[in-house]
């Protein structure tokens, strides 16, 4: 619900809320909420409103696109190991073990750090830091996917369905494709949910650290990085920043768990 | 014990060297000189330049390469900081004790808070206990620790004007004083931190609980007429804490993501903040033992969850 309005306020906002998300106006510096300004105004006096609502297209497209990525990939190897035994499986867990047990804010980092020049070279700045910052948060969250859905294999591979359609002659690929996966994605699906969640507020932190985005496109942990310096004389400006990641956040988060309880109600992990 | 602490260790071995080979490749397979920031210095002279190409060895063959920088990071010889002009280890060693005595103190406190409030909430299901710890937990791990750190600066520091919000390694005063100030310094940071941890740990240990408390096993022990308390603390807690453990160590990695942010916000001088700087000024060789460090400390923590495992339930250590 909360949710739906969000992302209704964020698509529709900017077609109603007019107001330029770079109109630089020196007299209205730093002004708490008035009716010009719903939001008030940053230490450049730019609409607070407009950079909300914009920054949270990008939040919100970082998050299913970094979900899209972890679920792919995760289902992916999961799938490999699920399907294959022995050597193949125990190798595949093993690395899925290894990148759980990696730092990953710090990585995410030296990532970004070693590989934005280069894309930014190659597709431009904001493209070019939106590929990279999707591809690196997906690259980080597909190790739950992948054990989950090498669990729900491993059972269903069992299955008498699955035995059938194997002595009708179907091929491996043919049996993960149409037998196996559409049986296994459950689950699945309710851990990307909350993979969502974990994605936005990865991207917020980079953007807090103050390596995400580049200054111009606010995010919503943009304006919060901006707004911390200024959290004395105009705390508006990370209160509404910060409230809209944590309503976002904890909407997805309950629908998630309202998902998993009504599919699932054992585990997720 | 002794045997499958042995074994834990070589399980260990393996992934830290895993751990470094990504790291490696990461470095390797990035566009562009690592030392350019060095070859457009000009306070570095050329021959300094190309004896540290000759040390890394970049013009030798990958494998080699990656060789030769895990004998020198096993030899401690971690290169020298661009930006501070110190070696990278000692930069380390300085800020290694703030980060693990603020890390280690707020898991303590999210342990303190998390399993009372979890096993009591799950002794009583659906009770109003149950479901106000329940809605402050989900609270708690939809708020991000920058989000609360911010608001905890704003009530406490800029309001209220309690806590100081720069957390200073050099407190001029001595004696009472000193203590007094060195814990208002460090509450803000580990509230945040410990509490965040806290809100989910919360929720693990309700469930564990939760699935313990309706065995058979503790029905005989209530039968046999031991008292609530002994039954909850000996019987059902000690067989609940095994998947707890294996949960808390998987969120190892986030705890210390936590830790990056949080010294950031209260500008705490531990490996965290060391690691933006240090990104922040182009300064590799720290980022990048910054990030081994960090990824040893989380096999670390992991090796401490498997020997409590071995403790909890001593079926484990001999398998």
């Amino acid at each position: 619900m909360i949710l739906t309005l969000l992302a209704l306020a964020i698509l529709a906002g900017p077609l109603i809320w007019r107001v330029p998300i770079n109109e630089i106006d020196f007299t209205a510096r730093l002004s708490p909420p008035s009716f010009d300004h719903p939001f008030g105004t940053d230490d450049l006096g730019q609409d607070l409103l407009a950079r909300m609502l914009y920054g949270g297209r990008i939040s919100l497209a970082v998050g299913f696109a970094a979900m899209a990525v972890a679920l792919v990939a995760g289902t992916i190897i999961g799938a490999i190991a699920g399907i294959s035994r022995g050597g193949i499986d125990a190798a595949l867990m093993w690395i899925t073990d290894l990148f759980l047990s990696l730092p990953q804010l710090p990585l995410l980092l030296l990532v970004i750090y070693l590989f934005r020049d280069f894309l930014k070279g190659l597709v431009g700045p904001e493209g070019g830091v939106f590929i990279l910052i999707v591809l690196v948060i997906g690259g980080f969250r597909w190790m739950p996917v992948a054990r989950l859905v090498r669990a729900q294999f491993l059972s269903l591979r069992e299955k008498e369905f699955v035995e059938a359609a194997r002595a009708l002659g179907a091929s491996n690929l043919r049996l993960v494709v149409r037998h196996i996966l559409p049986n296994a994605l459950g689950p699945v699906i309710v851990a990307g949910t909350i993979d969502v969640a974990a994605a936005i507020i990865a991207e917020s932190t980079l953007s807090f650290l103050g390596l995400g985005f580049p200054p111009d496109i606010p995010t919503w942990g943009r304006l919060l990085f901006d707004a911390k310096d200024y959290l004395d004389i105009a705390p508006h400006w990370a209160l509404f920043a910060g409230g809209a990641i944590f309503l976002t956040v904890i909407a997805i988060n309950f629908i998630g768990d309202g998902l998993r309880d009504a599919l699932d109600p054992r585990k997720v992990m | 014990m002794g045997h499958y602490l042995l074994r834990r260790l070589l399980i260990a071995l393996p992934s830290l060297l895993g751990i470094s080979l990504i790291l490696f490749v990461l470095l390797a397979l990035a566009p562009g000189d690592p030392f350019g920031e060095l070859a457009s210095n000009p306070n570095i002279p050329p021959e300094v330049r190309e004896a540290l190409r000759a040390k890394f060895g970049i013009d030798d063959p990958i494998f080699v390469r990656y060789l030769h920088w895990l004998a020198a990071m096993l030899h401690g010889d971690w290169g020298f900081s661009f930006a501070s002009r110190i070696d990278v280890d000692r930069l380390i060693l300085q800020r290694i004790p703030t980060t693990l005595y603020v890390v280690g103190s707020s898991q303590l406190l999210a342990l303190a808070v998390a399993l009372p409030v979890g096993v009591y909430a799950a002794m009583r299901p659906y009770s109003i206990f149950d479901q106000i710890a329940n809605t402050f937990a989900f609270i708690g791990f939809s708020l991000p620790t920058f989000f609360t750190g911010l608001l905890l600066i704003l009530i406490f520091s800029v309001n209220l004007g309690w806590l100081p919000f720069v957390y200073r390694a050099d407190i001029d005063a001595t004696g009472w004083h000193w203590y007094s100030e060195y814990l208002k310094q460090a509450i803000m940071p580990i509230a945040v931190l410990g509490l965040f941890q806290a809100a989910s740990y919360t929720r693990y240990v309700r469930s564990a609980v939760l699935d313990v408390i309706k065995l058979d096993y503790v029905t005989t022990a209530r039968s046999k007429g031991i008292g609530e308390r002994k039954v909850i603390v000996k019987h059902v807690v000690r067989n609940a804490l095994i998947p707890v453990v294996t949960l808390v160590a998987l969120q190892m990695p986030s705890v210390f993501g936590g830790a990056i942010v949080t010294e950031q916000i209260f500008r705490i001088p531990g490996i965290g903040s060391l690691l933006i700087s240090a990104i922040l000024a182009n300064d590799t060789p720290v980022i990048m033992a910054v990030t081994f460090v960090f990824a040893c400390l989380v096999v670390l923590f992991n090796l401490i969850a498997d020997i409590l495992y071995g403790w909890l339930d001593p079926r484990i250590s001999f398998r």
